[in-house]
């Protein structure tokens, strides 16, 4: 009787997911998402195809195991049979296999096909991947800006009530046009990241050095979200990714958009600049950009990060300090954040080093990082 | 004269007593003791890492541990269950079995026995140290992907290394010995297909570790160089490959898999004729199949790296090749099955271990075979649905098949029966927080969590909080393990020859224990005989 209800239990667990694979969506989300492209409904469709070939493998297999657990017991009083070969059955349980296979292998291939056709796109995007950021450049536009995680710290060490998209919300968006094919070109600045939205079906790995080549058709106007899927060091699991898809008149005047937002950039970049705005703007941008390593108390951690408080570099002459943000230091990972960052922000987040904590070193002005990103 | 002699063959039949008995050393049974009490601790140890890991996923949120630290355990968990924990376990077990198996007194060649022990607690005390080191332990997964773990590494990175390479030595060591010992030392008469399957399993095993662990060796000699010495190999702005790690990487870690798996079918494949009291079925084919699947993870290691950016032609073949899996595979599967129907079985606790061994196992080679296919992988790959699969193929796998392999031994090997119904209750527990741990995994991959990261969006948070409970359900009840092993080699009903009514293979025609040296003359024809039928 025992092992009867134990055969309930297993078909149970087997069978669980199939009865529950509808409820889509639910925060007890059990199956893929089908997803906003012709591709990632392909891919749907063979990751169900391949999931009930193995729920009907199962049903075979375990029914006979326990068929013969339940009737072949020595407590029933079965008696042990003797045939231990047989070439017959041995040959058809290696070719019905095979054919299954054979029957999966074909439409996967062929969706595999199309995955790799990158001809004929109509929107070409650089991503590059950063620890722990991602950098979009619109190669036929002027458009180039990196994404950043915008949960609050707060958020995340539970001083406050998490928001609906904890963790997969960003200061700034990719925005594609929806209806159009967008190429994807993907590298990486560091170490090795993977650019992944499930809804798109898009994952890639962005390795650096290398270019790596992906791209998408969503049909309809919507946000979707993913994440970076290859461990990339500390903050791995806080670098998401948010598609925009916008109607071609939205992303348009997105476009418009983004060309007046350069006009308003280079005239910021003009004022005179008081320390106090500077520093509450450089707490801003060192929240975003480098507490991440250097932590917000500027202590680092021993022996991986440098810790910014009270040395050489912050107190002395800012040229050095300068360099240092601007240039990163090769072979570690301090970035080059002269290409990340405009003049006003480098010059806010430079000087926000040198005078928080009890650091001495006074303000940098814009000018001053003109003039040296200027004189390269 | 006389005397003398009788003095020292007296000295060299009984083990020497205290501390040095077990330093020095050269007796296979004693070697295999410390190798499998080595991989419980170790068991241990990274099953509290695990914990770790589980008590920080409970709730969304930072709560336990910070990242850095978090990856340091994603890490060291990984590196220490599998050259810990599982892969000693299965050499424990060659030293413990396959003399005896064979006929033979011991292994051939008993002193590097010793030394391929006593080279792994220094390793991973080493390794084990890293997390005290400024910077903290290794944090690139234990897959250590470069550049991340090059040029980003923490300083520890080095000593991790040369940790690898004492492991790979030692590795190396114990498989030419398993092989020299099959080899060399079977009992006459005996021919290579009347072996034990376990004996062949491991046979094949010892052929994929020395074929693969030299190139662990060398991937991260790679990784020295780059990091000491100035080389590119991984590096792209010297004129390296970043996926050439990956590659090398792989072409070890592909077979590495399958040497954590191979000796676990040899032991199910002893578990459940016994227990059915019915003949394996399909001996040769059995074989035949793990033959076949040690060939073919020589040629499917690029499925690890669908997204790395292949080539279609690339992506194509292995695709193929990984499919192909399937096929040697489920011919292992079918043939137990057969070998149960119609036998007449009884449900100790080895047989409910190997049970479940088989139905579990066959969840992770579906999901597997899931993974196969390259489109769809783009979904699962560093999901936790690539976590759920294969820790359903390593914890209700391999380590399961350990359990039962434990089981089914220990009267053999203490003499003492151990408690069958603490055996049961630990099966149970184990059985139930296993499904409770990873089945889940299943659902928030395919939902879209991430592999490696401390914290997710709330979605995921109900099957996590599920997942950590089962943890914790299936860690503590190993300590039910722990305390029925410590008590049958105290005591416990005196075990019989035999100690299984269904056993057959020539272990069991020894004294339960066995004497020191294990068959110091060769067991006749007729043992021989009654050991294959």
């Amino acid at each position: 009787m025992s092992s009867y209800r134990r055969a309930l239990l297993y078909a149970g667990l087997f069978f669980a997911p199939l009865f529950c694979v509808q409820q889509a969506n639910a925060d007890w989300q059990l199956n893929l998402i089908e997803g906003a492209t012709e591709i990632s409904r392909s891919v749907y469709s063979l990751h169900m195809v391949i999931f009930y070939i193995c729920v009907a493998i199962a049903v075979v297999v375990f029914g006979v195991m326990f068929w013969s657990i339940f009737w072949h017991r020595k407590s029933r009083g079965a008696k042990a049979a003797h045939f231990h070969e047989s070439t017959f059955i041995e040959v058809l349980w290696t070719v019905i296999p095979v054919i299954i296979l054979v029957s999966m292998a074909v439409p996967a291939s062929s969706t595999l096909i199309d995955m790799y056709d990158k001809n004929n796109s109509e929107l070409d995007i650089q991503i590059t991947g950063y620890q722990w950021k991602w950098r979009y450049q619109y190669l036929n536009h002027d458009i180039d800006f990196f994404s950043n995680l915008s949960t609050p710290r707060e958020q995340i060490n539970n001083a406050e009530t998490k928001g609906e998209n904890y963790l997969l919300e960003v200061d700034q968006p990719l925005v594609i046009p929806a209806g159009k094919k967008v190429r994807f070109l993907l590298t990486s600045n560091d170490v090795i990241h993977s650019w992944w939205v499930p809804a798109l079906a898009v994952k890639k790995d962005t390795v650096p050095g290398f270019i790596n080549e992906a791209w998408t058709l969503v049909d309809e106007p919507g946000i979707y979200r993913g994440q970076c899927a290859e461990l990339c060091g500390r903050d791995h699991g806080f670098m998401p990714i948010v598609v925009d898809v916008r109607s071609q008149a939205d992303f348009d005047l997105w476009l418009a958009e983004q060309a007046s937002l350069k006009v308003a950039a280079q005239q910021s970049a003009e004022k005179a600049w008081t320390q106090e705005e500077l520093f509450a703007r450089g707490e801003e941008v060192y929240q975003t950009s480098c507490l991440a390593c250097h932590q917000a108390n500027g202590q680092g951690i021993p022996g991986v990060f440098p810790g910014l408080v009270g040395t050489e570099l912050m107190q002395g002459d800012p040229a050095g300090h300068i360099d240092a943000v601007v240039n990163g230091r090769s072979g570690t990972a301090m970035q080059a954040f002269g290409e990340q960052l405009s003049a006003v922000d480098l010059a806010a987040v430079i000087t926000y080093e040198r005078t928080a904590w009890g650091n001495q070193g006074g303000m940098v002005t814009v000018q001053q990082i003109q003039q040296l990103l200027g004189g390269e | 004269m006389a005397s003398v002699d009788q003095t020292m063959s007296d000295g060299h039949h009984g083990p020497a007593r205290g501390i040095t008995r077990w330093l020095y050393t050269t007796n296979h049974k004693d070697i295999g003791t410390l190798y499998l009490l080595f991989s419980l601790l170790m068991f241990f140890i990274g099953g509290c890492m695990a914990l770790t890991i589980r008590a920080e996923l409970f709730q969304p949120g930072l709560q336990m541990v910070m990242p850095e630290f978090f990856n340091q355990m994603t890490t060291m968990h990984g590196l220490i269950m599998v050259f810990g924990a599982v892969m000693p376990a299965f050499v424990g077990l060659a030293n413990w079995m396959i003399p005896i198996m064979v006929g033979a007194p011991d292994m051939a060649l008993p002193r590097m026995n010793n030394w391929s022990f006593w080279i792994l607690p220094f390793a991973f005390t080493m390794m084990l140290s890293t997390l005290l080191m400024e910077g903290g332990g290794p944090n690139f997964g234990w897959t250590f992907y470069a550049p991340l773990s090059t040029t980003y590494a923490p300083p520890s990175v080095t000593f991790f290394i040369f940790a690898v390479h004492m492991m790979g030595i030692s590795s190396i060591m114990g498989a030419i010995n398993v092989i020299a010992t099959i080899l060399n030392m079977r009992a006459p008469g005996m021919k290579l297909m009347q072996m034990p399957l376990f004996v062949w399993t491991w046979l094949i095993t010892a052929f994929l570790l020395i074929a693969v662990m030299p190139v662990l060796a060398g991937v991260v000699t790679m990784m020295l160089m780059d990091i000491h010495f100035g080389t590119s190999f991984f590096d792209a702005a010297g004129g390296g490959d970043p996926v050439l790690f990956q590659h090398v990487f792989w072409f070890f870690g592909h077979p590495e898999v399958y040497i954590m798996i191979l000796p676990a079918f040899g032991v199910v494949s002893e578990i459940i004729p016994t227990f059915a009291r019915k003949r394996l079925f399909g001996y040769a084919s059995m074989v035949y199949a793990t033959a076949s699947i040690a060939f073919l993870s020589f040629i499917v290691w690029a499925h690890h790296m669908f997204t790395v950016g292949m080539p279609l032609a690339g992506e194509l073949f292995f695709m193929f090749t990984t499919m192909l899996i399937a096929v040697p595979t489920g011919v292992k599967v079918f043939n137990w099955i057969a070998t149960m129907f119609r036998g007449s079985m009884t449900f100790e606790t080895p047989m409910l271990f190997a049970l479940a061994f088989v139905v579990l196992f066959t969840i992770g080679g579906f999901s597997g075979l899931m993974l196969s296919i390259a489109p769809a992988d783009f979904q699962y790959h560093d999901t936790y649905f690539v976590v759920a699969h294969f820790h359903y193929v390593l914890v209700p796998g391999s380590v399961f098949s350990i359990m039962a392999a434990a089981y089914y031994w220990l009267p053999k090997w203490t003499g003492h029966m151990y408690n069958e119904s603490m055996g049961k209750l630990h099966f149970w527990l184990s059985f139930i927080g296993v499904n409770i741990t990873f089945f889940p995994m299943h659902f928030l991959g395919l939902a879209g969590m991430p592999r490696r990261i401390p914290d997710y969006a709330l979605q995921f948070a109900d099957f996590n909080m599920v997942a950590t409970v089962g943890a914790f359900i299936f860690g503590f009840s190993q300590l039910l393990f722990v305390y029925n092993v410590v008590c049958c080699i105290r005591s416990g009903k005196q075990a019989t020859d035999e100690v299984w009514e269904g056993s057959r293979g020539l272990e069991w025609q020894l004294s339960s224990p066995p004497p020191y040296h294990s068959y110091s003359t060769p067991p006749t024809a007729e043992q021989l005989s009654k050991a294959s039928h």
